[in-house]
């Protein structure tokens, strides 16, 4: 082997982006230029560990040295980075789209100066989040990005914002609690911390105490019904882009601990998995229901999101416990699907509402003023949601049901399906407002909803769109290095 | 041998590559959209008659890209996509100049014409298809690429059918999916391969076998309008003329009726599919429809209605003559979905010139109409007794094989079902030619037929389809008629068929 001068690039991933938040905070009047710069740097150092991660297999980073159980380590394996990818994939058109929506003629001066150090911080948490290898580093990034995401909630609100923030905030604290409670279990029971000893451990009921303590805890971040009460609130409230970050990103993280736990200590018992199970089944119809009713746009969006989180779960559970050494892709993929997606949607849907000048959906088609290209970017968004081909979303519908099929469980078959109606059923109300043209008063000119902000959104949609047809290499990737194999 | 082994794939993006072009197209570019659309959809007639023309020399065409681990979307240029893909490409040129001169100075035609090429590129995708899965994917890009052509006008009305439209054909959607994702865990393959993949299931699992063929033909029995999944078409009777014309002869109803073809021949094969008894309940249900659909299209007086009554009874020729297991049948059901398509659009072009030129939408005011307009008139006379089934005109063509084949497959009620359908063709066509030709314009005419010029743009395209409808029946039997291609087909379906021994037409 030659030696070639290396540049760690877990360690750069989680530092870049935590640098622009310093920079950007000290530097308020250059915040938008060293934000998206930080965030174009992360993104480059994501592309370059993508590339060591297909060459070499899994990537380790040993922070300082320490090593395991001791130290902090990094490891960047195929799921793992695929997420990263998401993540400063979905964040860097978002930071496109926070350009024009945090404008000097749209946001005040305390929002501009504070959104780009609080998104930077929220990317450096959900960076170490996908990176970290052990439970204690885990919750340390999950209160990082609690912390920033709380910020973002509130950022340019009102005051409905700032209820929602507190909800949430109070949200967050218990599910951290939790959370922390279960590592201290752990640590009492194993003396470690790290995946390793976890995998390697003994079952015990102080272990399975764990486990239902973090379990609990990072539902209540993730939002799985009936535990979302926080969410339709915090993430209809706050600006287009906090919220597209929100929905598209932050929900995820919890997500993602949650399948790397549930792998690595095996769930006590069948009946949890379809508990779990049943549990999106209900976030699929309370969810549903709620977005019928749903008044606004972005919260009919937001309410989109629960439905969504409930079917990832469905998608967990399609096949019962034997299956889950399979499952976890479909959760990936849908995981992948919706981040990209719901980011894009929750844009569309902020431009949709700068332009109208509300959001209100039973007047949308009062309204001479049509956004077209926004309204455009909408649908095709919900064509990945409702999971219509060739969408992202669609792959990881088909992958869900082929699991629960070939299992023989029919019945995450149908509340699959009966989901499909729903998200068809509520989308569709916004979707022929925007196409109907009976009730305006002064005629209206196609073409003029044009706007270069239009940009980032339906570039978000589009590959939410084609990413399913690349669903095949997507799956092999993040098998690399074999995230649930025997040997992490 | 392939010397351009992506031309299926230029075919497709000749339709779906323009429709981001036309999107973005300023709408008072009128003359610009124009010579794109016609550019486009005359490239494409060029295309696949070339690809016609290497597929008849044996060329085989077959493009796969993996998508899911062991899913393929997967293209194929076999004899029964160039039917339908050269219906398509024939259709959307004649249909494009029609929509142009129907659409002139009309509100969102940059937004029309984006979807009108999608619609056709999604038949073009369902036509090249090579197995289920990729079938799945175009059918519902047609859904959802004919949902804003259907409700274009924007008003209450329109948004309603749109929601039924939607409702159905979406659920139609779903159910497919289900059945695909069945063959899919069942046979481990989605392919469509002449004698089909489902043999070894038959045996091992009858009972499932026969359940999928039941999900299977309830999602693509949707599009078909089969009884009972029709109601949507009738009410998706709000959209513009050109968007009936396009819905009823090529794009949707064509497209369930194509795939049930798919499934019965390359799915299931015609030997398993009759071994499961599969057939005999599919043939009833295409006979219940067809009666069902002519005895309601008897009652409406809203002209469109009544042809779209018609279309649901005329579509499930093609599934009678699938069920049929008879090649002879089988023949008749193929050109059937060539000659339907002619007749009807011709018929809705007609039905659109009319309400454009004189306001008339209902068979009731059609009085004197004939005089008024009799360029539109006779297209729509031609197509209307070819429809009745009068020789030498492609309506007869196709009964003539069906009944043969019903005869062949020794179900002679099928001589019944044709002669009554038939009798019913007339009774609902005879009475709107009557009219048209022999009774004077009375008071009930709107403006007295006031006749408001249309354009030839409008004026010619029904006489052109009126033209292939007569071309198709009288030349039946010259070398690349729909007929002789129908016959290549069903010697690849029925590879047992001693083919020297089918009757040569009349």
């Amino acid at each position: 082997m030659t030696e070639l001068p290396t540049i760690d690039w877990p360690t750069a991933v989680v530092f870049a982006p935590l640098a622009g938040a310093i920079l950007a905070f000290a530097w308020p009047r250059r915040a938008a230029a060293l934000g998206l710069a930080s965030v174009l740097v992360t993104a480059g150092a994501v592309a370059a560990l993508a590339l060591q991660v297909l060459a070499e297999g899994a990537v380790l980073t040993r922070l300082g040295n320490w090593g395991a159980p001791l130290g902090i380590d990094l490891r960047a394996d195929g799921l793992s980075t695929v997420l990263l990818a998401m993540t400063v994939g979905v964040g860097a058109f978002v930071s496109l789209g926070a350009l024009d929506s945090y404008a000097p003629a749209r946001a005040d001066d305390r929002t501009r100066r504070y959104f780009w150090p609080l998104w930077l911080l929220l990317l450096t948490g959900l960076n170490g989040a996908f990176l970290s290898t052990d439970v204690f580093n885990l919750y340390v990034m999950l209160e990082v990005i609690a912390l920033a995401a709380v910020g973002l909630t509130v950022l340019g609100g009102g005051r409905a914002a700032v209820r929602a923030g507190l909800d949430y905030m109070y949200a967050s604290i218990l599910g951290a609690l939790l959370f922390l409670m279960g590592v201290g279990f752990v640590y009492l029971e194993l003396g470690r911390l790290d995946f390793a000893g976890l995998i390697a451990a003994e079952p015990a009921p102080a272990l399975t105490a764990a486990l239902a303590l973090m379990i609990a805890g990072l539902l209540l971040k993730t939002a799985l019904f009936p535990l979302h009460f926080w969410l339709p609130g915090a993430h209809a409230n706050a600006t287009a882009p906090a919220s597209a970050l929100l929905s598209g990103l932050v929900v995820k993280v919890s997500l993602y601990v949650f399948l790397r736990l549930t792998q690595y200590m095996p769930l006590p018992d069948e009946l949890l998995v379809t508990l779990i199970g049943a549990l999106g089944a209900g976030a699929i119809l309370w969810g549903g229901i709620q977005a019928l009713r749903a008044e606004r746009l972005k919260l009919l969006v937001a309410w989109s999101t629960v439905v969504q989180i409930g079917l990832i779960f469905v998608a967990f559970a399609r096949a019962g416990q034997v299956g889950l050494a399979e499952s976890w892709k479909a959760v990936a993929l849908l995981i992948l699907a919706h981040a990209v997606a719901k980011a894009g949607m929750f844009l569309a849907a902020g431009r949709i509402k700068d332009e109208v000048g509300h959001d209100r959906i039973a007047d949308l088609d009062r309204s001479p003023i049509r956004p077209t290209l926004a309204q455009f970017t909408f649908a095709l968004a919900a064509i990945s949601l409702i999971g219509l081909p060739p969408s992202l979303g669609f792959a990881g519908k088909w992958v869900l049901m082929e699991g629960a099929m070939a299992a023989g469980y029919w019945h995450w078959v149908g509340v699959t399906m009966i989901g499909t109606l729903f998200s068809v059923a509520y989308f569709s109300r916004v979707l022929a407002s925007f196409l109907r043209f009976d009730r305006m008063r002064s005629p209206v000119a196609e073409h003029q909803g044009w706007a270069l902000a239009d940009a980032a959104p339906l570039i978000l949609a589009l590959s939410a769109l084609g990413l399913g047809l690349a669903a095949a290499p997507i799956l092999a990737f993040m098998e690399i290095g074999y995230p649930f194999g025997a040997t992490p | 041998m392939t010397d351009a082994p992506l031309l299926p794939l230029f075919i497709l993006l000749t339709s779906l590559g323009i429709a981001p072009l036309l999107f973005a197209l300023p709408e008072r570019s009128a003359g610009l959209r124009t010579a794109i659309n016609l550019g486009a959809a005359g490239l494409k007639v060029a295309l696949v008659a070339w690809l016609s023309w290497k597929v008849s020399q044996g060329v085989i065409y077959d493009l796969r890209f993996t998508v899911l681990p062991g899913l393929e979307l997967k293209l194929q240029a076999d004899p029964l996509a160039i039917l339908f893909i050269a219906l398509s490409a024939v259709l959307w040129f004649i249909t494009t100049v029609y929509s142009v001169g129907y659409l002139e100075k009309g509100p969102h035609r940059a937004r029309f014409f984006g979807f009108f090429s999608l619609c056709v590129g999604a038949t073009v995708g369902i036509a090249l298809a090579g197995n289920l899965f990729t079938f799945l994917i175009f059918y519902e890009l047609l859904t959802l690429a004919t949902y804003p052509l259907v409700i274009h006008r924007g008003t209450a009305e329109a948004l309603r059918a749109g929601r039924i439209y939607l409702i159905y054909t979406l659920g139609g959607g779903l159910v497919l999916l289900l059945g695909t994702l069945g063959l899919w865990v069942l046979a481990g393959s989605t392919d469509f391969v002449p004698g089909g993949i489902l043999s070894d299931v038959a045996v091992a699992a009858p009972l499932a076998a026969q359940l999928l063929f039941l999900v299977l033909i309830a999602g693509l029995g949707v599009k078909a309008a089969l009884v009972p999944f029709h109601a949507w078409l009738p009410i998706a009777m709000v959209a513009p003329a050109p968007v009936s014309a396009l819905l009823h002869a090529v794009a949707v109803v064509k497209a369930g009726a194509f795939g049930i073809m798919r499934v019965v021949y390359e799915v299931y094969g015609i030997e398993t599919a009759q071994a499961l008894g599969l057939t005999a309940p599919l043939a009833a249900i295409a006979a219940v429809t067809i009666l069902y659909g002519s005895l309601r299209a008897l009652s409406q007086d809203d002209i469109k209605r009544r042809l779209a009554w018609s279309t649901v009874s005329q579509v499930s020729y093609i599934t009678l003559g699938v069920a049929l297991a008879s090649p002879i049948a089988a023949i008749g059901a193929l050109a059937h979905l060539i000659h339907q398509g002619l007749m009807k659009i011709t018929m809705f072009m007609a039905a659109g010139n009319l309400a454009e030129g004189l306001g008339v939408k209902k068979v009731s005011q059609m009085n004197g109409v004939g005089r008024a307009m009799p360029g539109t008139m006779a297209a729509f006379t031609l197509a209307a007794l070819a429809m009745i089934g009068l020789p030498p005109l492609a309506g007869f063509v196709s009964k003539w094989y069906l009944a043969t084949g019903g005869l062949e497959a020794g179900q002679g009620w099928v001589i019944a079902l044709l002669l009554g359908s038939s009798l019913l063709n007339a009774g609902y066509f005879l009475p709107m030619l009557h009219r048209a030709w022999f009774v004077e314009p009375g008071a009930a005419a709107p403006d007295g037929l006031a006749h408001r010029r249309i354009g030839w743009m409008l004026a010619a395209p029904p006489l052109a389809t009126a033209a292939l409808v007569l071309i198709a029946g009288g030349l039946a039997n010259a070398p690349f008629s729909p007929l002789e291609w129908t016959r290549f087909i069903v010697a690849l379906e029925y590879p047992q068929a001693a083919f020297d021994d089918l009757p040569e037409a009349f």
